[in-house]
């Protein structure tokens, strides 16, 4: 299914290493934050994205600051990728006062212009109208910019899904749907609550391009996204993405993975994108297994501030609930 | 229903014009169309390549201010909503039409969720600065799924504000100020009222949002209302004067936020208090604007305060069960008179 676009961009050795890095902090900091949660640190549902590193890491390695992304409730990694500090982000998993929300929104509502992260949404579906706004104001502001929508592909069986992706074919919208096409809606298996065999297909039906994507495979992921942001720069308009990946940690954190088998689960580990890429950047000669492990150790020593700042963060008064309501306080 | 739209002809300051609350609409998206180039209008058919709006309301914008700041857009309620979020967030004011209130059902998640929760829940850093109009209202047979009052759904959510004016002036100066404001605001038009004249000034501004006005002033009782049923209690204070009872008519015309001060002095005054609305009864704004009369003036009551609405039931087709389906002059008058005699 996955047509290949023309003039298939590839990443050179500094965009792999770029790409790589985005991909140990999302991991890095799921580990941790999960080791969190398992300590009884946080008290918040986690939907972890482990496995689905290299989507949004390549996708932000050809994003700049100015572009915006709107995201859903497994979206911690796109924001990762994105850039957002991670002091911020910890403290707003956790509830406190320096979180990027002052802890009003919560892991799954977390917000961060400074780095494009505009919208995270715990509506499934619902990353795809907004992300048409982002878009509109682009081509109304004159810009360059980009927007891209990231979804699961249970939320391509969801109005907003088509009205989205007509609204922005018949506007031509600098827009990019992402789909990560996990084999899973909550428990429910793709092909039983799925019409067609590749979601990419409904992109014919809005008369835009879409590709089949591998989302666990760097190289495949950097020629789509290249070639969709490419096409969204230069006015063309929106391209569907759906990047087949798989999520190791289920649906929500505590999943006993009752609705899939042992064996699909094994074989899905056993091709870790994260493993599978670090091994090839050493055979390639992209970074050596010691610069590799420097990486690693200073990205678990910017989580380890991360959560130590997080947890000396107060919370915030009881007053911010009249704040923020509207641009007025709302009166005592 | 008619469909003459304003001309956007300034008039003289100082000067009336007659017009009717469409046109004043009209007339508000141009001056603010014209006063600040961030404003977009978009919905279904509200360019003139489709007539500019089924009803007129929007004719001229897109000829004057481009077809890509008045965008007609598919029969999608919810990515005109959505669409008019991550504009409004990305910095514009997106003025978005939802041609009838009912169809804003569709288009629930991106209001409730969105629109009105992204400033909380991003902690004041996402501002979604837009507004939707939309029209309703009962009295032309267009039964239950083109002519219902919700504003009561919208008022019980946090972060949205709900306007429904009742006269053409105010129509006019409570969207130039819905357009200002820095928050979502829902704009109800009622289909009864809308098309009937009345006197705006020819430099009609903002009037400030959350501010009700006294339509009538009286001394035996309140009638406190908005949007299509301030008409009906005009009507009725008219047929109380000639029994010697004199009504006051506190016209809300902003839902939520509303203004509380403005109604407990009224009340506080007469010492009797109906709340009187178009929407169904039960669960209506009125058991809220009630509550807060009794919990606020309880001594100072003569009366119960009273509610009227629309019966639990859907807007009905036939005239005849329309006409029992909404509140009419004759029954505010009854209520109004009962509460007057109340031992």
């Amino acid at each position: 299914m996955s047509q290949t676009p023309e003039n298939r961009a590839s990443p050179d050795a500094a965009t792999q290493l770029d790409i790589y890095r985005r991909m140990v902090r999302i991991e890095r900091n799921d580990e941790f934050t999960r080791t969190q949660i398992r300590r009884g640190r946080i008290t918040a549902p986690y939907y972890s994205a482990r496995g689905q590193e290299v989507i949004p890491s390549t996708l932000s390695n050809l994003m700049t600051d100015d572009d915006v992304i709107c995201t859903i409730y497994r979206g911690i990694h796109d924001m990762v990728a994105k850039g957002m500090p991670l002091r911020p982000l910890w403290a707003e998993i956790c509830g406190r006062v320096d979180g990027t929300c002052k802890g009003k929104g919560g892991p799954m509502h977390l917000t961060h212009p400074e780095t494009g992260v505009m919208v995270t949404t715990g509506i499934v579906g619902s990353s795809m109208p907004i992300a048409n706004g982002f878009a509109w104001a682009s081509l109304l502001d004159g810009s360059k910019r980009v927007t891209v929508a990231y979804f699961g592909d249970g939320a391509s069986n969801i109005g907003a899904f088509h009205e989205a992706l007509n609204l922005a074919s018949v506007w031509k919208l600098p827009v990019i749907f992402v789909c990560s096409n996990n084999g899973f809606a909550e428990h429910t298996r793709y092909e039983n609550a799925t019409s067609v065999d590749f979601i990419s297909k409904r992109a014919i039906g809005y008369g835009m391009p879409g590709y089949t994507v591998d989302g666990n495979d760097p190289f495949d992921m950097y020629a789509h996204a290249h070639a969709a942001i490419e096409r969204a720069r230069a006015g063309e308009g929106p391209t569907l993405l759906e990047c087949k990946t798989f999520r190791f940690m289920g649906h929500v954190f505590g999943d006993n993975d009752a609705y899939m088998t042992k064996e699909e689960k094994a074989e899905a580990l056993a091709k870790d994108p994260l493993v599978l890429f670090r091994q090839l950047l050493i055979d390639t000669g992209v970074a050596t297994e010691a610069q590799l492990e420097e990486m690693k150790t200073s990205i678990e020593a910017e989580v380890q501030d991360a959560i130590d700042f997080a947890f000396e963060s107060g919370y915030a008064s009881v007053d911010e609930l009249r704040r923020d309501v509207f641009a007025e306080e709302i009166p005592a | 229903m008619s469909t003459d739209t304003a001309e956007a002809t300034p008039g003289q300051a100082g000067e009336m014009l007659k017009m009717t609350g469409q046109a004043a609409i009209t007339a508000a998206l141009f001056q603010a169309m014209e006063e600040d180039s961030k404003v977009l209008v978009f919905g279904e058919d509200v360019a003139d390549r489709e007539g500019g709006g089924v009803m007129g309301t929007t004719r001229g914008l897109s000829t004057k201010f481009g077809d890509l700041r008045v965008r007609s857009t598919p029969i999608a309620e919810q990515s005109i909503v959505g669409a008019a979020v991550g504009a409004a967030m990305a910095g514009y004011k997106p003025v978005a039409e939802i041609m009838l209130m009912n169809f804003i059902t569709v288009a629930m998640d991106m209001i409730v969720n969105h629109a009105a929760k992204l400033r909380f829940m991003s902690g004041g850093q996402s501002t979604v600065p837009l507004v939707i109009r939309t029209l309703t209202g009962a009295g032309w047979q267009t039964a239950g799924q083109h002519s219902d009052h919700y504003e009561g759904w919208f008022a019980h959510t946090a972060g949205i504000k709900v306007v429904a004016p009742a006269t053409p002036a105010d129509y006019k100066g409570l969207l130039l100020s819905a357009i200002q404001d820095p928050d979502p605001v829902l704009f109800i038009e009622n289909s009864r009222t809308l098309f009937v004249p009345g006197d705006v000034a020819a430099d009609q501004g903002p009037i400030p949002l959350g501010k009700a006005r006294v339509a009538r002033e009286g001394t035996h009782i309140s009638l406190i209302t908005y949007s299509g049923m301030v008409a009906n209690c005009l009507a009725a204070a008219d047929e109380l004067a000639q029994q010697g009872i004199s009504a006051e008519v506190i016209d809300l015309r902003t839902v939520s936020p509303w203004d509380k001060d403005a109604v407990l002095a009224s009340a506080d005054k007469t010492g009797r208090a109906i709340v009187v609305h178009e929407a169904v009864r039960h669960f209506g704004p009125g058991g809220e604007i009630a509550s807060t009369i009794q919990e606020e003036l309880f001594r100072k009551l003569k009366a119960p305060v009273r509610r009227l609405g629309a019966p639990y039931s859907a807007v009905p087709f036939a005239k005849v069960l329309e006409d029992a389906f909404l509140v009419q002059p004759a029954d505010i008058a009854a209520a109004a008179k009962a509460l007057c005699e109340y031992d």
